[in-house]
C-alpha cells in the first residue's frame, strides 16, 4: 500500500493519474505530460516532492561529520547556503545523491531521494557510530510537505505569498521566512528542472493550504501543476543525475561526471575518497555520457547501446525520452570511456534495428 | 471518451471500419488517452502481408512504447504517413485523420466488438 503525502487529496481533486513511485502514490500527470513541462520551461510549474526524505543533523561536530560522510566540502558552505553532495560507501559506489542545507552553524537539514530515505538514514547511522562524533540525526520525514515552484515565473508567484524578499536569496541559497500569512517556511532557491525556482519546505498540515495558494496565485501566470513524468523529462534535458539510473551502489559519482562535486583533496578525506582516489589514479574506465538520436526513434531505459558499426556492444541506456523541448529522442548512458568524446557516433538497439546516435554535450537544454 | 458505432473494436484498443474488403485501422480514445502524449509511430510498408494479430507497428507516448497488433489477416493497402510526420493527431482526435493502415481482408476477422460492447469492456478494465 503505497503512502499519501499531505497534498493527495489535491492531486486527485486536480485529476491526477496516480502511480507507485518509491512507495508513494503520486500523480505521474494531471492534463498532459507535454503541457506540464513546457508550462515549466515558459512559465511555471508546481510539484509535490514531499515524498524526499529529511533528516535533521545537529550539534557541534555536525559539520565534520557530514565531511566525513559526503563527497562535498560543507565546511565551505556557510548559513543560508545549500550545497549538492553525494553519499558514498567505502568502495566509492554512490549511496545517494542529496542536498544539504546549513540553517545554523552546527545545525544542517540533508534533504535524501524517497526511495532512499530508510537505506540512507541507517546508512548515516552506521557512519556515526565509527566515531564519537557530538551530534544527532533525526528522521524528519513525516513532518515535511515539500514543494516545489520552478520557472521563469516561479519567483514572481511565490512572492505573492510571502514577505521575504526572493530576490536577495542567489541560487543555491535559502532563506528561513513565512509563507501564506505566518506559516513558518524554508524557501530554497534549488531545484530540479533547470529553470529557476524554488523548493519550499513547510510542516506536513501546512503542505494543502501552501499548494492550494500558489496555485491559485499562478494559474493566472501560468503555472501548471506538474506530475512526476514532467519531472523526469524536464531532469534528463538537464542531465540531472537520478538515483538508480545515473548513479547507484555499482557507479560511483566521478564515473556519473559528478567530480565537480566530490573534493577529493578534503582535509581527512570522506567515505570512499581512498577508493574514488585511486580509481581516478588508474584512469576511469567508463563513464555517463549524453545521447543524441540522430535518425527517428526514441531510446529507452535499458536498451543496448553499440558502436557506430553495430558490432561492439558498449553498455545500456541509464535514461531516456523524447525531449519534450528539442523534440528528439535523448538519452544517457555508461559507456567505455574511448566512446566518451563529444561527437562520438554510437548506435541505439530499437526493437531490433540499430539506430544512429552521437555523443552530445550536456545539459541537453540550455536555458534561453 | 467517444466510439463511434460506425466503427468495430478489438481488445487490444484499435478500431476498425470495414468497407466491403477493406478495413480501416486505428488504435481508440482509451488507448491514446491512456498512453498520454504520442510521440512516435511507427507503420508497415504498403504491400506487406499482415496475419491476425500480428504486430503491424508500434506507437509512443513520451513514457511508454505499445505495439500495434492487426486485428485481421489481409494486405496493407495504405498508409497514413501524415500521421507518422504528426503523431500528435491520434490525441486530439483517434478516428477523424488518425487512421493508421488500410488493409485487403483476407477474411472476415472474428471477436470483434460494437462501439457499446466496447465502451463496457473498456469501463470493466478500471
Amino acid at each position: 500500500m503505497a503512502k499519501h503525502t499531505a497534498l493527495y487529496d489535491e492531486h486527485v481533486r486536480l485529476g491526477g493519474r496516480m502511480i507507485d513511485f518509491g512507495g508513494w502514490s503520486l500523480p505521474v500527470q494531471y492534463s498532459g505530460l507535454m503541457e506540464e513541462h513546457l508550462a515549466c520551461r515558459e512559465s511555471a510549474g508546481l510539484f509535490d516532492v514531499s515524498h524526499m526524505g529529511e533528516v535533521h543533523v545537529e550539534g557541534p561536530d555536525a559539520e565534520s561529520f557530514l565531511n566525513d560522510l559526503l563527497t562535498n566540502d560543507v565546511a565551505r558552505v556557510a548559513v543560508g547556503q545549500a550545497q549538492y553532495s553525494v553519499m558514498c560507501q567505502d568502495d566509492g559506489g554512490c549511496v545517494d545523491d542529496l542536498i544539504v542545507y546549513r540553517r545554523a552553524q552546527d545545525k544542517f537539514l540533508v534533504v535524501v531521494n524517497a526511495s532512499n530515505d530508510i537505506k540512507d538514514f541507517a546508512w548515516m547511522r552506521s557512519v556515526l557510530s565509527r566515531k564519537c562524533y557530538r551530534c544527532t540525526l533525526t528522521h524528519e520525514s513525516q513532518n515535511y510537505s515539500q514543494i516545489a515552484i520552478q520557472g521563469p515565473r516561479a519567483l514572481e508567484i511565490l512572492q505573492k505569498l510571502t514577505k521575504a524578499n526572493l530576490s536577495s536569496a542567489k541560487n543555491y541559497w535559502f532563506i528561513e521566512s513565512s509563507i501564506c500569512g505566518d506559516t513558518p517556511a524554508l524557501l530554497a532557491r534549488t531545484g530540479y528542472t533547470g529553470e529557476d525556482g524554488f523548493e519550499i519546505y513547510v510542516s506536513w498540515e501546512m503542505g494543502p493550504e501552501v499548494w492550494r495558494s500558489l496555485l491559485e496565485m499562478g494559474r493566472p501566470l501560468g503555472l501548471s501543476p506538474c506530475g512526476l513524468g514532467a519531472r523526469d523529462t524536464l531532469r534528463l534535458e538537464m542531465k540531472y543525475p537520478l538515483y538508480g539510473h545515473e548513479i547507484s551502489e555499482s557507479i560511483n559519482p566521478l564515473e556519473a561526471g559528478l567530480g565537480w562535486a566530490v573534493k577529493l583533496s578534503k582535509t581527512g578525506g570522506f567515505i570512499g575518497s581512498s577508493s574514488l582516489t585511486a580509481a581516478k589514479e588508474r584512469g576511469l574506465s567508463r563513464t555517463v555520457v549524453g545521447l543524441r538520436m540522430l535518425d527517428r526513434g526514441i531510446p529507452r531505459q535499458d536498451y543496448e547501446v553499440f558502436d557506430a558499426s553495430g558490432n561492439e556492444r558498449l553498455g545500456v541506456i541509464a535514461s531516456g525520452t523524447q525531449s519534450p523541448t528539442l523534440k528528439v529522442g535523448i538519452a544517457t548512458a555508461l559507456v567505455p570511456i574511448r566512446f566518451s568524446a563529444t561527437g562520438t557516433k554510437i548506435t541505439v538497439n530499437i526493437r531490433g534495428t540499430k539506430v544512429p546516435a552521437e555523443v552530445v554535450s550536456t545539459p541537453f537544454y540550455k536555458r534561453s | 471518451m467517444r466510439f463511434p458505432a460506425d466503427c468495430k473494436y478489438t481488445k487490444d484498443h484499435e478500431w476498425l471500419k470495414i468497407d466491403r474488403q477493406v478495413a480501416t485501422i486505428g488504435i481508440t480514445d482509451h488507448a491514446q488517452s491512456a498512453l498520454g502524449d504520442i510521440v512516435y509511430i511507427d507503420l508497415p510498408k504498403v504491400g506487406r502481408e499482415l496475419k491476425e494479430h500480428e504486430v503491424f507497428g508500434v506507437v509512443e507516448s513520451i513514457k511508454a512504447v505499445s505495439d500495434l497488433y492487426s486485428p485481421a489477416a489481409g494486405r496493407v493497402i495504405e498508409v497514413n504517413s501524415a500521421l507518422v510526420a504528426d503523431p500528435s493527431q491520434v490525441n486530439r482526435d483517434p478516428h477523424a485523420n488518425a487512421w493508421m493502415i488500410k488493409i485487403e481482408l483476407k477474411s472476415e476477422p472474428a471477436d470483434l466488438m460494437s462501439s457499446t460492447a466496447y465502451e463496457a469492456y473498456v469501463a470493466n478494465l478500471k
